[in-house]
């Protein structure tokens, strides 16, 4: 069962750790590339919360939140973010490219489709070794107009690997609307095509995310093969940094104010998520972030002589 | 003791002998698991080893090679075949985006011991432009990469226990017009360490390096210009790292350098030994130094294109004969 108030903290983390990465993004102390995902906090924390460490994800270029549900690691996620040596990736990657071994996270990726046959290896590496884990890809409604997913869930279905496939449909790759990009928005249909079973979900209903997300894991770890979820969701920053957004106001102001994941779950819970609760939440939130981000910022940068010695260069 | 065994027996011994030792190896690709895949790579293999270790996939090369770099993260080390060159440009985002780059992008936490098999390169057998492609270059040039190309049986299964037990990713191209070809082999463990050239014949006049078939034509090269011009004859069989120690020490003695390659010239294998020995070396130098190389066009098929578009041994002996006025 989910824990309410775990998934309210690490929902309210997120989001608080996008905000203030985007606020570090625009005091010029966070450099690069910069892919928010804001609103789409409760996929995530849905689908981590019935994952074991040994389980592995592999993530997409907007992948904060996925590294932050699975690893919990918020000082390796914003330090690497910031260049640190005591970066989850030493500083090497940056926001695209974090990483936990531990904790089965198993990289972000920059391109989009990238990682989703690495969690099919993933997988397989699971099948090979006789071990009941699982390799999870998270990936965007436009990469599922990549080549690779759908080599990816042919050859998952055919050798019934522990794949499970969880599609942020958010409505928009980059800047192109979905429906402008995609013949068809029904994702799970792409599922059906390979025999594997698949479900539509409300993926800003964190209770929801969880459960289709244990009856997905439940079927997966039986050896039955892999499982599709078609997450609907929305994204509310643009694609990425200060890129411009020429979104219908009108849809946004309807995911932000009535369909906002973290307000639902607060509604549909008032006696367990009491204004108490979720403001200790909150401060609580706010405290570990700060001092993730003060230790971050006091953190040394990569040192140039580990990194010749590490690349030989 | 030798044994006269096939390149592709030599290599698959290789495979065999590695798999046995090291649980974590598997083999992925296409037609593996029927008869040892088209060329009879792995011949024998999957009747050892099973459906496990010796993965049949779909014609899907992105998802397989995308399939090994997750499992090589999670700690296997996956021999990923493809059947000619030509084909892993469909995969070349989980090549070069994903297996080649994920040691530096997460801080040197993720190795990726995954050999890449392309056991089908080569020119000269009249399979036209898209089978045809000598790719060498290209990974050379990625960082992330070590590169080899033996040609010879013994070559072939030193390099491939090297590249099973290396900690990297390594590219692995073969020459197709060797495969059958018998060879001596020793018997027992035999091993080549990456980063070590050949030198195949000893000569005074002139530094001749070659790798992949090329090795075969330089040594026909040499034996034509016998009595005249006397090669020292220098096979790579490893591209990356480059052996420059073996190439400097004949050019200290020869003077002259003259690269031969059966792929196209620009930016390529044989542009860098010559970058390497003009920086490195220039004072050895006697002449300025020749790449000869197959023309800069893709491979057409009809026979007389193909022979006058590939690099051959004439091409070599002229220029050598120029580099000696």
């Amino acid at each position: 069962m989910l824990d309410l108030k775990e998934a309210y903290y690490w929902m309210t983390l997120i989001r608080s750790f996008e905000h203030r990465a985007k606020s570090l993004y625009r005091q010029g102390q966070l450099q690069g590339a910069l892919h928010l995902s804001v609103g789409q906090e409760a996929v995530p924390v849905g689908v981590c919360s019935v994952l074991r460490d040994d389980d592995c994800v592999l993530s997409t270029h907007r992948s904060h939140g996925h590294y932050l549900a699975k690893t919990h690691d918020v000082e390796g996620a914003i330090a690497e973010m910031l260049g640190r040596a005591t970066g989850c990736s030493k500083g090497c990657g940056g926001s695209m490219h974090l990483f936990n071994r531990a904790k089965g996270f198993l990289g972000s990726n920059g391109i989009v489709g990238g990682g989703i046959p690495i969690a099919l290896g993933a997988a397989f590496a699971h099948f090979y070794q006789g071990t009941d884990g699982i390799g999870c890809t998270f990936f965007g409604d436009g990469a599922a107009n990549q080549g690779t997913l759908h080599e990816t869930l042919n050859l998952a279905a055919l050798k019934k690997l522990p794949f499970l496939a969880v599609c942020e449909n958010n409505g928009i790759a980059a800047t192109t609307p979905t429906p402008v990009s995609t013949s068809d928005m029904e994702r799970t249909k792409l599922a059906v095509a390979y025999g594997i079973p698949a479900e539509r979900v409300d993926g800003n209903c964190v209770e929801e995310v969880a459960a289709a997300a244990e009856r997905a894991t439940a079927h997966i770890r039986q050896g039955k093969g892999p499982y599709l979820l078609d997450v609907r969701t929305y994204r509310v920053e643009p694609h990425c940094g200060i890129i411009m957004d020429n979104r219908d106001p009108e849809v946004a102001r309807m995911w932000t104010e009535e369909k906002d994941a973290l307000k639902g779950l607060r509604e549909r819970h008032p006696e367990i998520l009491t204004s108490e609760v979720t403001s200790r939440i909150e401060a609580e939130v706010a405290e570990r972030l700060e001092s993730a981000v003060a230790a971050a910022l006091a953190a040394p940068e990569p040192e140039l002589n580990h990194f010749r010695k590490t690349f030989g260069v | 003791m030798m044994k006269h065994i096939s390149y592709l027996n030599a290599v698959t011994e290789a495979l065999d002998e590695e798999m046995a030792r090291d649980e974590r190896i598997f083999l992925v690709g296409e037609d593996l698991d029927i008869d040892g895949g088209v060329w009879a790579e792995t011949k024998g293999l999957v009747e050892k080893y099973g459906r496990r270790r010796v993965l049949g996939t779909p014609i899907s090369e992105s998802a397989f090679t995308g399939l090994a770099a997750g499992a090589a993260i999670s700690g296997l080390r996956p021999v990923v075949e493809y059947m000619y060159p030509d084909f892993i440009h469909v995969a070349m985002d989980q090549v070069a985006s994903q297996i080649a780059k994920a040691r530096l992008m997460f801080g040197g936490q993720a190795p990726m011991p995954v050999v890449l098999r392309m056991c089908a390169s080569g020119v000269g057998t009249r399979e036209a432009a898209q089978h045809s492609e000598l790719l060498e270059a290209w990974f050379a040039h990625l960082p992330g990469f070590q590169v080899v190309f033996p040609v010879t049986a013994a070559d072939g299964k030193g390099l491939m226990k090297s590249a099973l037990r290396a900690d990297g990713p390594v590219v692995f191209f073969e020459s197709r017009n060797v495969l059958y070809k018998k060879q001596d082999v020793p018997e027992g463990e035999y091993v080549v360490p990456i980063g070590k050239a050949e030198v195949i014949r000893e000569g005074k006049d002139l530094t001749l390096v070659t790798y992949g078939y090329g090795r075969y034509k330089a040594l026909d090269a040499a034996s034509l210009m016998e009595g005249e011009i006397d090669a020292e004859v220098i096979d790579l069989r490893t591209l990356k790292p480059m052996d420059m120690e073996t190439v400097m020490a004949s050019v200290q003695k020869t003077g002259r350098l003259l690269v031969a390659q059966e792929a196209a010239p620009c930016c390529s294998i044989g542009s860098e030994v010559i970058r390497r020995v003009v920086e490195e070396g220039f004072g050895a130098l006697k002449k300025a130094p020749r790449l000869v190389a197959s023309k800069d066009v893709a491979i057409p098929f009809s026979a007389n294109l193909e022979d006058y578009v590939v690099m051959q041994p004439a091409d070599i002996v002229n220029a050598a004969a120029e580099m000696m006025n």
